[in-house]
């Protein structure tokens, strides 16, 4: 049964390149799979309770690659994303089927400790959650706790570089000692954004970073995701199709729990294959 | 779907608007009720209380020009000397009329029992004072000081009258003679429990209360958090910790007595701890605040926005950092608030500590854990039954003095809540 969904969709969507594959289909379509991945996911599904949310998605993170993720809303981003880094461990009704690989180890597998796996895969959650501590402390609290500085000074460092990618440090640098949770909500953002990378993940996920952000931060975090594909792999959760297109290598529509299309981002926004793909990027969803 | 047009709409909102605003303005009202309700009720609890407790931290004193006869004094043994005879001749030279047995009990009876012992610590104090004559300042009886006070009429029958006419006599003329007066009570801030009101304080029930107190508060907070931090935070979800649950909820509501019978059977009769002392008091009430403590806690824990945990968790902290450094911090206001509940519902407790005899008549002043000790309300719960008028004044005293306990806990509460407080 496995081995013939795995044949479908691997081979088949291949040889169905020019014909547009009907709304009822819900087989991904596309190029899944690269070569040498950094994350393999394999027959992925999530329920919550008896609600299935994810249902049957395989898809690989490739190295120095952003992979885009977009859908409509409620349609499993987020909840597929939170799986990459075993943040549905938290909610105990979550429940998760398949196999999920780092660099070729099962990331589920009995013998992974979640607390180095959560520092190597970054996240950057949907609504910004800065600790009710100062904007430092949010900061320097990863590379404290994974004990990354050896003194003070390059824990100042850490600290000063990291708010610096996520283009926040020229507003805050002045007031490091106030509470993260009295900035803006865009600010908030950013502060989350750095005190993720301030642990130097190797794969970061990012939930929606830039919808709080103005044009200015919006392009200052997508500069950053740029510069950070150069070392690392990132998976970021959008609406914005302007922003997939600018930042992503490679983009996945989700639709309902399934998904339904992964490619190339050019190919997947100018010439999609599959009618649900098309109905969303040309709004005709709903 | 919306067949109405903006001008029906509101309409419609202005008609139901005069309503919504009644309502709003009863609401108010009933609230404002209800707070002014309970702000009588307090202030009628104040003011009985205060008016019947104020005048305890007052007390008559009478003047005794007293000769420390080398004579009844003998320095090789002046425990055993005769203490109350030095105060007796005295009172026998301020009044030379007075003959016969029942007269000089009565003229006996102006001072209290306590004169004698009051001049038995000066002369262990200093012994140079043997042979030498001082003005002394002694506490006068219960009745004297009632009468002195107010509390008893001159215009009462005689025999109804604690206060005979020959004894009002006598009091006239110390009065005349600048030898009574009203002075602030010490005693009752410094001594422990007495059988003569005069000479009862409440110090021995406040160490009391405060070493239990402390026991409880040391043993309850600690291990109050750690369960509340370990099943909200640690334990699997399954059949077990329900039950465990649903039985620490239930312990919140079983009476306080049932407590003490455990504490006795527990504490007392099969790890032989001693009784009537604070140890096994704060045990007891450790029971009795411990789930308090534990469900106010968990409350707290479950407030803690579970956004914080996932970024705590989401930069690779363990589960315990996250706790540690993240919800715990957060959850603490919460937790003294509950903390506080519970030692003040302990603080208030009578019936646990009855059966672990904390009940019993203890003078002395308890000095550490292992002493023999009573209560505050356990004080106050003895000084109501107590058959002399003089104890009223002392029962309304030391409820003041727990209720200011009280209050300058609650501070403390409020003071370590804010200080610990942030908003997120
Ligand atoms: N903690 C949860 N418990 C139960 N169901 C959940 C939970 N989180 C998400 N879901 C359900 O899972 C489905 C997918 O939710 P998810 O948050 O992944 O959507 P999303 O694609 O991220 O949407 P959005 O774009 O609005 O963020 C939804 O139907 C949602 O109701
Ligand atoms: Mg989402």
């Amino acid at each position: 049964m496995m081995e013939q969904t795995e044949e479908i969709r691997g081979e088949k969507s291949e040889t169905r390149d020019w014909e547009v594959v009907s709304r009822e289909d819900r087989r991904t379509v596309g190029i899944p799979f690269v070569d040498n991945p950094r994350m393999t996911c394999r027959n992925i599904d999530v329920y919550y309770g008896d609600e299935q949310a994810i249902q049957d998605v395989s898809v690989d993170i490739g190295n120095n690659e952003v992979l885009s993720m977009i859908g409509p809303s409620g349609c499993g981003k987020s909840t597929f994303l939170r799986c990459l880094n075993r943040m549905n461990d938290t909610i105990d009704i979550c429940r998760i089927t398949g196999e999920i690989c780092l660099d070729g180890m099962d990331i589920y597998g009995g013998e992974i400790d979640v607390v180095p796996l959560r520092a190597q895969i970054g996240m950057v959650f949907q609504k910004p959650n800065p600790f009710p501590k100062s904007i430092y402390d949010n900061v320097a609290y990863g590379p404290k706790i994974h004990g990354l500085a050896a003194n003070k000074t390059d824990l100042d460092e850490i600290v000063e570089t990291s708010l610096k990618k996520a283009g926040l440090w020229k507003e805050i640098k002045d007031r490091m000692d106030q509470p993260g949770t009295g900035l803006s909500g865009g600010q908030q953002q950013r502060l989350c954004i750095a005190r993720a990378i301030a642990v130097s993940p190797e794969v970061i996920l990012m939930d929606e970073p830039c919808s709080a952000l103005d044009p200015i931060a919006t392009a200052h975090v997508e500069d950053l995701i740029s510069e950070l594909r150069k070392q690392y792999s990132i998976v970021i959760v959008t609406h914005s199709m302007q922003q997939a297109a600018r930042v992503s290598q490679r983009t996945a529509y989700f639709h309902l729990g399934d998904l339904i299309e992964v490619g190339e981002t050019e190919r997947v926004f100018t010439n999609p294959r599959h009618q649900l793909t098309e109905d969303y990027i040309t709004g005709r969803f709903g | 779907m919306n067949n109405k047009t903006p001008d029906s709409s509101r309409q419609l909102i202005q008609k139901k608007l005069a309503r919504r605003y009644r309502t709003e303005k009863w609401f108010r009202r009933l609230g404002a009720m209800a707070v002014l309700i309970s702000i009588a009720f307090l202030g009628i609890l104040l003011v009985t209380i205060v008016g019947k407790g104020s005048s305890a931290f007052q007390q008559t004193f009478v003047k005794l020009d007293i000769h420390f006869d080398a004579e009844v004094l003998d320095v090789k043994n002046l425990s055993r000397a005769n203490y109350p005879g030095l105060v007796k001749s005295n009172l026998r030279s301020l009044f030379p009329e007075v003959k016969g047995r029942r007269d000089k009990k009565k003229l006996y009876n102006l001072v209290s029992n306590g004169a004698a012992f009051q001049l038995q610590d000066m002369v262990m104090g200093d012994t140079s004072i043997i042979g030498r004559t001082k003005s002394v300042w002694v506490p006068a009886s219960d009745d004297v000081d009632l009468f002195f006070k107010g509390k008893i009429s001159r215009d009462v029958v005689e025999s109804n009258r604690r206060i005979k006419d020959i004894q009002l006599k006598w009091i006239d003329r110390l009065q005349t003679e600048n030898r009574i007066e009203k002075r602030l009570n010490t005693t009752f801030f410094t001594a422990g429990d007495s059988r003569d009101p005069e000479l009862a304080g409440i110090r021995g029930a406040l160490s009391g209360t405060i070493l239990t107190l402390i026991v409880t508060l040391a043993l309850s907070f600690p291990i109050g958090v750690a369960t509340a931090v370990y099943l909200e935070e640690f334990a699997p979800k399954n059949k077990w910790t329900d039950i465990i649950e649903v039985n620490i909820n239930n312990l919140a509501a079983v009476p306080s007595i049932v407590f003490g019978l455990l504490g006795l059977a527990v504490y007392i009769n099969f790890f032989g701890l001693p009784r009537s002392v604070p140890l096994v008091g704060g045990l007891v009430l450790t029971l009795m605040t411990l789930p308090t403590i534990i469900i106010s806690g968990r409350a707290a824990l479950k407030a803690v926005p579970p956004s914080i945990r996932e970024a705590a968790l989401g930069i690779g902290a363990s589960r315990m950092q996250m706790v540690m450094h993240h919800v715990l911090p957060l959850a603490m206001p919460g937790m003294l608030t509950g903390t506080i509940i519970g030692m003040a519902q302990a603080l208030g407790e009578t019936a646990p500590l009855l059966t672990i005899g904390m009940v019993a008549f203890i003078v002395d002043i308890p000095g550490s854990f292992i002493d023999p000790a009573t209560v505050m309300p356990v004080q106050i719960y003895l000084w109501a039954d107590s058959p002399e008028r003089a104890f009223v004044e002392k029962t309304s005293a030391a409820i003041m003095i727990l209720l200011l306990f009280l209050i300058s806990m609650n501070a403390v509460a409020v003071f370590l809540r804010k200080k610990f407080e942030k908003s997120w």
